[in-house]
């Protein structure tokens, strides 16, 4: 069965998987993945994932593909046809840098999914990551977290802008469901609800 | 203070029960050690030596009567009828069981407490003056912007697991008494030229392995964009903060890292787009939780009053303790007091389910039913009239709590150390207490005079001990434990970081090592001046030599 939870009008579901994530061949090369190599990345433009990498990278020849961030960048000729017939998603690594994704997709609604991959459940920049293409980005499409999805980080994930959840294989999915909505009325405004509770409610003292 | 309306009630409501099933599925092992972890730390609950540790929040150091009382009741029915009050303005229980937690947190939410977000990589308990609102150099009484942080902070989504942990200060007085400078954000509240409310906004300070002072990011910052300042703040912080290394995850480091020039650059960059955005603070929501801290309704009182000046004229123990234990009011004719959680050779900050209730019922009596609890770990009743002093007075030295010796040597800043914590490497009561004893004659201590001395178990610096005019920090040697002396630190607006004397020293050597610190200030110093104006005059070597020209003190080779 499908471990993917998806928000359809706010209501979560079991839904089954349309996409193929496409991977990275391994790297002979260590790749640089901590949060103070980033500071690096983002002054440096350090590179994470390496040419030859990027280069084998299988692309199947049909179907909807979710793609990573730097073959999509690299190989976006090659991909073109498949953007326009909205076929083409993309998916990045918490440690990699967001705005290299805005500089080389100016219109990012042109992508019906954009999916972020953590490796460990305690590394928040994914919420970072999601509220900025919400917020900033003005990303309207699915947005899907990946990896190490836990149950317990559902709540934020939604609150961060998230609209798809694929669990852990091992966790289950539909009791995992239950944490979307582990409190109803929440204090700051956030992606799912800009508003904070000093705005939403008449508070009288 | 501020009282929960139906909103604040459901999240914690919401939360004892979320974390009742998180607590179900860990221990029907659905969720492993490493998973639950950060779920039980956000929840105040640390594994520690003998057993769990729960952090309780005291949002800015503040309590009713009732909710003490009930801290108190559950010291008693879920723990060894004591508490600890730690210098996070907190509560810890020693020893409760993993399994009662939910209970006990049911039991909170009942007197609108809870455990959120004191431990774990989060946005932990706002911590301000303890005076905050009673101080005469108060120019901003920052309680109400403290909570409206406490609720933006709570559950933040976006902030819900960062690089580490995040410590956020207010204070709006002249003279600091929060220790800003040392928080991952400070604010600091003032009146600026149009007479409106503004906030000079400091980033990047701490304690622990790499101590260090914050820095200025911003001089000026309406009140109305504290919240979407410090989101920009935590998101450029969340985003590049280093998680590879968790003595190198603080925000300090970052900063340090790319210089405060270009991380304001980033964070200004970020707030362009948040400012103005709807966690804009409103003034109707800051009227709205102000109202919550409106000044007590004081009676007219004069100045003076004869039945306390007669006290302090004829009773020298009372006139003793009120040297040390008042503190002036802004409202003629009361005072705040400070019941001291430092009797001599017991644990500093530690009280017991009956002192507990003592306090609660002087603060119901003599208080307005309101007391904080200070970053120095003693208790305070912020609203007492001159004439009920002397009542307070009797029934707080019947219970124990009246130990004359609020700012003196005494009265010493001390972390749980490695009689109870896990980080620990080494003791820190114990050095305390001997401390305690070798300076137990009380004309001594007043001759002595202020000073903070500050203990830490480890590096973590839960104790402080950069910043105590004596600084000792417990350090681990080859399985032993042994201690480091720092001398020159303080906390307040001439904030300084100590410096280490040099070798450190066995636990039996610390009281003597105090001791011939205390005899080189003694023989120094000039008029008026404390043990810390004396070390800054002099600096350390006079210190040094004399700490270490003593061959009876076996040295250790631990470097500094």
């Amino acid at each position: 069965m499908s471990n993917l939870i998806q928000l359809t009008n706010g209501k979560a579901h079991i839904s089954d998987d349309a996409w193929v994530l496409v991977k990275l061949p391994a790297s002979q090369v260590e790749a640089r993945k901590q949060a103070g190599k980033v500071v690096l990345f983002k002054l440096t433009g350090e590179k994470t994932v390496t040419d030859e990498q990027v280069a084998t990278t299988a692309i199947p020849a049909n179907g909807k593909l979710i793609v990573p961030l730097s073959v999509f960048i690299a190989r976006k000729a090659e991909l073109l046809s498949r953007i326009n017939k909205n076929e083409v998603g993309v998916w990045l690594d918490t440690h990699e840098v967001l705005l290299s994704l805005i500089e080389n997709q100016a219109d990012l609604n042109a992508l019906p999914i954009i999916v972020v991959h953590v490796e460990r459940f305690a590394d928040g920049r994914i919420f970072s990551i999601g509220t900025l293409l919400r917020t900033r980005y003005g990303f309207k499409n699915e947005l899907r977290a990946i990896g190490d999805v836990l149950r317990d980080q559902l709540f934020f994930l939604k609150r961060s802008g998230f609209t798809s959840f694929a669990i852990r294989a091992d966790r289950n999915a539909v009791e995992a469901m239950a944490s979307l909505s582990d409190f109803s009325a929440p204090y700051q405004g956030a992606v799912d609800e800009a508003q904070p509770a000093f705005r939403r409610y008449n508070r009288i003292a | 203070m501020y009282k929960y309306d139906e909103i604040d009630q459901r999240i914690v409501d919401e939360r004892v029960a979320q974390y009742r099933d998180q607590t179900r599925r860990y221990l029907a092992g659905e969720l492993s050690e490493d998973e639950f972890r950060p779920l039980r730390l956000q929840n105040g609950l640390y594994i520690q030596r003998h057993a769990p540790m729960l952090r309780i929040a005291v949002p800015y150091g503040l309590l009713s009567s009732k909710q003490l009382r009930k801290l108190g009741d559950i010291a008693s029915q879920y723990d060894k009828a004591y508490g600890h009050f730690s210098t996070r303005q907190n509560m810890q229980l020693n020893w409760p069981l993993l399994e009662d937690v939910p209970d006990i947190l049911a039991e909170l939410a009942t007197v609108q407490m809870h455990a959120i977000q004191t431990s774990g990589n989060c946005i932990r308990n706002i911590t301000t003056d303890q005076f905050a609102g009673v101080a005469p150099d108060e120019v901003v009484d920052p309680r109400a912007m403290a909570e409206v942080i406490r609720q933006w902070s709570t559950f933040h989504p976006e902030f819900a697991l960062l690089p580490r942990k995040f410590k956020i200060a207010v204070s709006g007085t002249q003279h600091d008494r929060a220790v800003v400078q040392v928080h991952d954000i400070g604010m600091e509240f003032y009146l600026d030229a149009n007479n409106q409310v503004a906030i000079k906004v400091w980033v990047g300070g701490g304690l622990g392995r790499t101590p260090i002072l914050g820095s200025v990011i911003r001089e000026h910052l309406e009140w109305q964009h504290a919240l979407t300042y410090c989101e920009a703040i935590v998101r450029v912080y969340n985003l590049h903060g280093r998680r590879d290394n968790a003595y190198k995850a603080r925000i300090k480091i970052l900063v340090k890292a790319l210089g405060i020039d270009e991380f304001k650059r980033q964070v200004e960059d970020e707030w362009s787009h948040l400012k103005d955005a709807p966690n804009t603070i409103t003034e109707a929501e800051l009227a709205r939780v102000s109202k919550h801290f409106e000044s007590m309704p004081y009676e007219t009182l004069p100045q003076h009053d004869a039945s306390f000046d007669a006290a302090i004229a004829s009773n020298p123990a009372f006139s003793t303790w009120a040297k040390r234990s008042l503190h002036a009011h802004k409202t003629s004719g009361y005072r705040a007091v400070t019941l001291s959680l430092k009797p001599h050779g017991q644990a500093p900050g530690d009280a017991t389910t009956e002192q507990m209730h003592i306090v609660a019922d002087l603060a119901d009596q003599y208080s307005f039913g309101e007391l904080r609890v200070s970053h120095e770990q003693n208790l305070i009743l912020a609203d007492v009239k001159l004439s009920d002093l002397f009542a307070v007075w009797q029934k707080a030295r019947a219970h124990g709590l009246a130990s004359p010796n609020i700012g003196l040597l005494s009265d010493i800043i001390c972390c749980p150390g490695g009689d109870f914590c896990s980080l620990a490497n080494a003791k820190s009561i114990p050095i305390a207490m001997a401390i305690q004893m070798q300076f137990d004659n009380l004309d001594y201590l007043h001759d002595i005079g202020e000073i903070d001395l500050n203990i830490s178990g480890c590096m973590n610096a839960c104790g402080h001990h950069h910043v105590g005019h004596i600084g000792i920090l417990g350090i681990d040697k080859d399985g032993s434990e042994w201690y480091q002396v720092s001398i020159g630190g303080n906390q307040g607006n001439d904030a300084s970081i100590g410096s280490v004397i040099g070798p450190s020293f066995s636990a039996d050597e610390m009281p003597h090592v105090v001791q011939k610190l205390i005899d080189v200030y003694i023989q120094e110093r000039n008029t008026e001046e404390r043990f810390i104006d004396t070390v800054r005059r002099l600096g350390v070597a006079p210190f040094k030599a004399h700490v270490y020209a003593d061959k009876s003190i076996a040295k250790n080779e631990v470097a500094a």
